[in-house]
């Protein structure tokens, strides 16, 4: 596969799940694309789990993507560490772990990825392409490479244009991975690997999921032991254990260079939409795709506003778009989390597009 | 199927939104500002098989828009409009709420822009009984068709049917369909023919560029 960087690679491993049936015609297909450091193991339980899949609230029999109406598909990303290939699998020309020498993948070639295994799938349309998050840029992706591939977009507290506020984090995070001295350069599978480093990236990326408002509800300035102050470092705060409790938990499933291209990939996600001959702004102008945006009023991450200029191009674009704002505390990680609006729209629009 | 969208007739539609679908042509494209639920654009799309959009302000009835599988932009019909191209719909309506625009003179000529015609429907508040009471009582009448205090009121624009023909030659635009209605027992509506500023509770007018 030839990558938006130039290399070509292959192959190209994929790690994916799918739930329900895949009707007759092949038109009941939804695809849902994860987010960051999500993975294919979108609902229900797999043997030995004590946790379902990551969005188990909104996905399986009878809910807001029914997986008894719905084929559902969910790909983990190249460049990932979940099933699919990246830094932390092995290079076959090498027998070695690519490490750094893994060609930076973009949003573009996640999707491209993701279309070989639909076509493999049997499936040439997708019903629709769902994504929140990282997973909303790919279904903007998706339409921006393959309008005529899908009847509806749905995509949650995302962008189409990655922020400087969002890059400036993501670097920060990185900088922590990179200047782990176990980091080694990427070169640490052998040896210890830079779990500090990546446990502090998580935190990082933790504080701009949450919210101000969040933050209140879920901690105050509420002492782990109670009492009065201890006077020293040590972890005190609800907050500060909640972040490090995450961070610890992170750097058992996820690979530190992985996040690396994860992020890199985040900030290199522009479909550069304002400009007339942007081919993303052409392909959209060219699809029937409807589309559907949601941001949520305590997301400062993927803020409204750049929900609202996709909205705009669209409506320019004379496309069929619906739009809301829902009312959530939740900053960012309130399209991961239970929410009424949030389950009558996708169901609802799910079914419009039928 | 367990889709909400069940078909809606016409008689579960407010009443003057009965004559705005009457109105309106089959196989178009209309804009509803202020699209509450999308009662009237989910009746257009079953019984019309019209594309519709609607902009509504209010989280809850968006999600209820949505929810039913219509289309529907959270937002401020005020400001909402700019962003579409020139004439991108047949039509653009304004059922019950240009008396709540905070510049209608902008908002009619951005629908003009916006449609090619615009169907605007509104209380008239020279309708006998609000002269009456407002005569009588002395005080700033509750009816109703205006059934709010001075200190709750949306409606910060009051007008009568005969302000806005007066006002169609200052903007300008031409008046294509006038109607003037009072709501009938079992939700339709009963033409008012003899001095409509008077006699009549409701204007509905269809409007175009002059």
């Amino acid at each position: 596969m030839l990558l938006d960087s130039g290399v070509d690679i292959g192959p190209v491993t994929l790690g994916y799940e799918t739930y329900g049936q895949l009707n007759a015609q092949g038109s009941n297909a939804v695809l849902i694309c994860h987010a960051l450091t999500g993975d294919a193991h979108v609902a229900g339980y797999h043997e030995g789990d004590v946790k379902p899949g990551w969005w188990e609230h909104y996905v399986g029999p009878g809910k807001s993507i029914d997986t008894n109406k719905y084929f559902v598909i969910c790909s983990n990303i190249i460049g990932s560490c979940m099933g699919s290939c990246g830094p932390a699998s092995i290079n076959e020309q090498t027998g070695q772990y690519w490490g750094l020498d893994f060609p930076i993948v973009t949003i573009a070639d996640m999707v491209r990825a993701q279309r070989a295994l639909i076509l493999h799938l049997g499936i040439n349309r997708l019903l629709a392409v769902v994504g929140g998050s990282l997973g909303g840029m790919q279904a903007l992706q998706w339409v921006a490479s393959f309008p005529d591939m899908m009847g509806g977009v749905l995509a949650l507290a995302t962008t189409s244009r990655h922020s400087p506020q969002a890059i400036a984090f993501n670097e920060v995070a990185r900088q922590s991975i990179m200047s782990d001295p176990h980091w080694q350069n990427g070169n640490y599978y052998d040896g210890k690997r830079p779990d500090l480093g990546l446990a502090v990236a998580r935190m990082i990326g933790h504080i701009t999921y949450l919210s101000d408002e969040s933050m209140h509800i879920k901690f105050g300035r509420e002492l782990r032991h109670g009492g009065g102050f201890a006077f020293n470092f040590d972890t005190e705060f609800q907050v500060e254990s909640y972040l490090h409790h995450q961070g610890h938990k992170f750097v058992e499933r996820f690979d530190a260079n992985a996040f690396l291209y994860v992020t890199k990939a985040a900030d290199y996600f522009d479909l550069d939409l304002s400009r007339s001959d942007s081919p993303a702004r052409q392909a959209l102008a060219a699809t029937t795709a409807r589309f559907l945006l949601i941001s949520f009023t305590s997301d400062w991450l993927y803020p409204t506003y750049q929900s609202r200029q996709l909205v705009n191009v669209l409506k320019e674009l004379g496309r069929d778009v619906s739009f809301c704002e829902l009312t959530a505390a939740w900053g960012h990680d309130a399209f991961l989390l239970p929410h009424e609006g949030l389950e009558a729209s996708i169901q609802g629009f799910l079914g419009g597009l039928e | 199927m367990t889709s909400p969208c069940l078909p809606l007739t016409e008689n579960q539609l407010r009443f003057d939104l009965r004559v705005v679908a009457a109105w309106i042509a089959p196989n178009t494209r209309v804009l509803d500002l202020g699209c509450g639920d999308g009662k009237l654009l989910r009746h257009l799309q079953n019984s019309k098989n019209v594309y519709g959009l609607g902009i509504e302000h209010d989280e809850e009835e968006v999600v209820s828009a949505i929810s039913q599988g219509l289309s529907v932009i959270y937002g401020d019909m005020n400001t909402e409009l700019a962003g579409f191209p020139d004439k991108a719909f047949d039509y653009v309506v304004v059922s019950q709420t240009l008396q709540q625009a905070y510049q209608p003179t902008e908002l009619l000529r951005e629908m003009l822009r916006v449609g090619r015609l615009g169907i605007v429907s509104f209380p008239n508040f020279c309708f006998w009984r609000i002269r009456l009471q407002m005569a009588i009582s002395g005080h700033v009448p509750v009816t109703t068709e205006l059934p709010y205090q001075w200190y709750d009121t949306p409606n910060i624009r009051v007008l009568s049917l005969e302000d806005f023909r007066k006002y169609s030659r200052s903007v300008p635009f031409a008046i294509r369909r006038a109607l003037a209605v009072n709501p009938a027992p079992g939700g339709g509506v009963s033409k008012v023919n003899f001095w409509p500023n008077l006699l009549a509770s409701y204007g509905i007018f269809m409007i175009a560029d002059r």
